[in-house]
């Protein structure tokens, strides 16, 4: 058990290391606009993976998740403007601040299931800016709250790309998220997690506290929404607005998590990455195009629709789920002309077939 | 005094819109198992078209029945083709399929009308009536609402509770095996209940439109108070969902009548969260038997 945990940990370390290279790689080669583009991919990343863990693992749904990343905004942008804290432990702050929020929301609603437990979480993602309009003077009311950009410290050289230094920044933050969450998920805390998801009841007389369990669960994703709120209120857009965090965007991120592919880390990376290109790509396709305005404004809005839509039809698993439907499928078919020649026995690719269905 | 009998007509009046909207989604649930996020744009859509007829032939009743019949059409196609392919799928990928369509009508809506709101015609005088010397905050307008959203409530009630095609709509929402097995054409009734799930929200959207105005984004706030108040009354319930939504229209009046708008949303989360808590599937789900 000891051997397995310290293995994961082993794993987790060499998948953060490996991911931190790829991403210093494409920061370094990329221009300023792909680099914010990077660092706007890293902090959905951060709320999706939160919130895969939650959806996927722990079978909890939240409408709610665009509010926590508000919280987490606002207290970054509080405590960097207005305290003049350093970014790191204001990061870190926005976090637990949303930690905190998420603890009596998770309390409330675990008896809730479902659509249920959908419209408790939708109220709350409505309700909590009304109180930001209440206290309009600490929250700045329509205009938000801005803070300066990060500067990039001195010895980077004195023309290190400002968006490269938010990328890595909010790199940085998907990063640990990403270590924090493996090695949750792969503990007793992802297996109780899915042994209550999958038979609450069963789960419950072999002696887990599942209410404890989705509890823990949804703090934990609060925190990454949290995290990531900070990420993009004071690192890339050094600013918070109450538009920024409507109703929309919890449904978005919503989306995000399903069609990249419900429960598994990697789905989280798809899911992202979708948040970050569709309405980029949308919009240059729209774009391209000599069309009347209202055509045209409302051109990337029915094309991402209908990616939803059609993603949805084609790969019912996400994007994660299709690629190793794929990636079986390619496997067996090379396994077969193999067998038809050496007559291997069939069991290899059934078994195969087992352990990889199980997500992340 | 007047004010608190304002606020109680206008929340009255409010509220039967949300319980119309709530009506809608609640027989979709029932049928599908599904939270149709799309409800608010398909009745954006067939108030739309409402509009339209109504200017070209200046008759509010060809409207309303045009309208109508748009819902039926619409609810049908839907199910058909968007919902039946993800009904075996994860429950999620329903909803985010509801998500993707409620996106592309928005835009669809946008391309053709345009994103500025418009007005739209009211049946009757919006004027309030006269009692005592002072105008009450209900009009007419208002009691024409109420009127067809009790209206079509009963007449739902009397087709699921009366009717055979209500008994088999019921049968094939509740135990689709075993109505199937008896000769129910399941798929046939699921599709009829999205089909009468639109109807009623074109019908909310005609009856709120005068009010609200007529644009792709109008009628969002409408759809998420009625799922709120579908949720507060409890989702297999239709009578549920007239009480959650006239509770809630009443609720929402009194807070921002007397607290200011903006608090509005914060309450109906109090009041959710409340409710939920005592009874963690709405005011009147029956109470299920688990199994192990």
């Amino acid at each position: 058990m000891r051997a397995a945990a310290r293995f994961t940990l082993l794993r987790s370390l060499g998948l953060i290391v490996f991911t931190g290279l790829i991403l210093f790689l494409v920061t370094e080669t990329v221009s300023d606009y792909r680099n914010s583009q990077v660092a706007t991919g890293a902090y959905f990343f951060a709320v999706l993976a939160g919130l895969t863990m939650l959806a996927g693992v722990g079978g909890r749904i939240s409408l709610g998740h665009g509010a926590f990343m508000a919280v987490g905004a606002y207290t970054a942008l509080l405590l960097i403007g207005k305290e003049n804290w350093a970014l790191a432990p204001a990061v870190a702050a926005a976090a637990a601040a949303a930690a905190v929020v998420g603890l009596p929301v998770g309390l409330a609603t675990t008896r809730l299931q479902g659509p249920y437990l959908a419209g408790a979480t939708l109220a709350f993602a409505i309700g909590l800016p009304a109180l930001g309009d209440k206290f309009s003077g600490l929250f700045g009311g329509e205009n938000g709250l801005a803070v300066n950009p990060p500067t990039p410290p001195s010895w980077l050289g004195s023309n290190f790309s400002l968006f490269r230094w938010e990328a890595w920044i909010a790199c940085l933050g998907a990063l640990i998220v990403l270590f924090v969450l493996y090695n949750l998920v792969h503990s007793w805390l992802g297996r109780s997690l899915r042994a209550a998801r999958d038979d609450a009841i069963a789960a419950s007389l072999c002696g887990l506290g599942v209410g404890r369990l989705q509890t823990t669960a949804f703090v934990v994703s609060a925190a990454c929404a949290g995290l990531g709120g900070a990420l993009l209120g004071a690192v890339v857009q050094q600013l918070a607005t109450p538009s920024a965090f409507g109703i929309t965007l919890s449904l978005y991120l919503l989306a995000g998590v399903v069609v990249g592919g419900l429960g598994s880390l990697g789905g989280a990376i798809w899911g992202a990455a979708l948040l970050v290109l569709l309405p980029n790509w949308s919009n240059d396709l729209a774009n391209s195009f000599s069309l009347s305005t209202n055509v045209r404004n409302n051109l990337p809005l029915a094309i991402y629709g209908a990616a939803l839509i059609g993603l949805m039809l084609v790969w019912p698993g996400g994007i994660q789920g299709g690629l190793g439907a794929l990636r079986r499928a390619i496997f067996a078919r090379l396994r077969g002309r193999r067998r038809a020649s050496a007559a291997l026995p069939a069991t290899e690719a059934a078994s195969d077939q087992i352990a990889t269905d199980r997500p992340v | 005094m007047t004010k608190f009998i304002d606020l109680t007509l206008s929340g009255v009046s409010i509220g039967a819109v949300y319980a119309a909207v709530a009506l809608a989604l609640v027989l979709i649930w029932r049928a599908t198992r599904i939270v149709n996020f799309a409800q608010g744009a398909m009745l954006m859509v067939t108030t739309f078209i409402a509009s339209a007829v109504i200017t070209s032939t200046g008759s509010y009743v060809a409207g309303f029945a045009v309208a109508v019949v748009a819902g039926l059409v619409f609810g049908a196609v839907v199910e058909r083709v968007l919902i039946r392919p993800v009904e075996s799928a994860p429950p999620l990928n329903a909803v985010i399929v509801t998500l993707g369509l409620y996106t592309v009508l928005i835009a669809v809506a946008g391309m053709i009308w345009g994103d500025t709101p418009r007005s739209f015609p009211a049946a009757f005088s919006l004027r309030g009536y006269r009692v005592g010397g002072t105008d009450l905050l209900f009009a007419p307008n208002d009691t024409f609402t109420v009127l067809v959203v009790v209206g079509m409530a009963v007449a739902l009630a009397l087709l699921f509770k009366g009717t055979s095609v209500g008994l088999q709509m019921r049968a094939s929402a509740f135990a689709p095996e075993m109505a199937r097995m008896l000769g129910v054409k399941v798929g046939r009734f699921l599709t009829l209940g999205w089909a009468l799930a639109a109807v009623a929200g074109a019908v909310a959207g005609v009856l709120v439109a005068p009010s609200t105005f007529l644009g792709p984004n109008s009628f969002d706030p409408i759809l998420i108070s009625g799922f709120v108040a579908a949720v507060l009354g409890g989702l297999d319930s239709p009578p549920g969902a007239v009480i959650g939504g006239l509770l809630l229209g009443l609720a929402l009046s009194y807070v921002s009548g007397y607290e200011g708008s903006a608090l509005a949303p914060l309450a109906a989360l109090v009041i959710l969260l409340l409710v939920l808590l005592l009874r963690p599937s709405g005011l009147f789900s029956a109470t299920k038997e688990r199994r192990v």
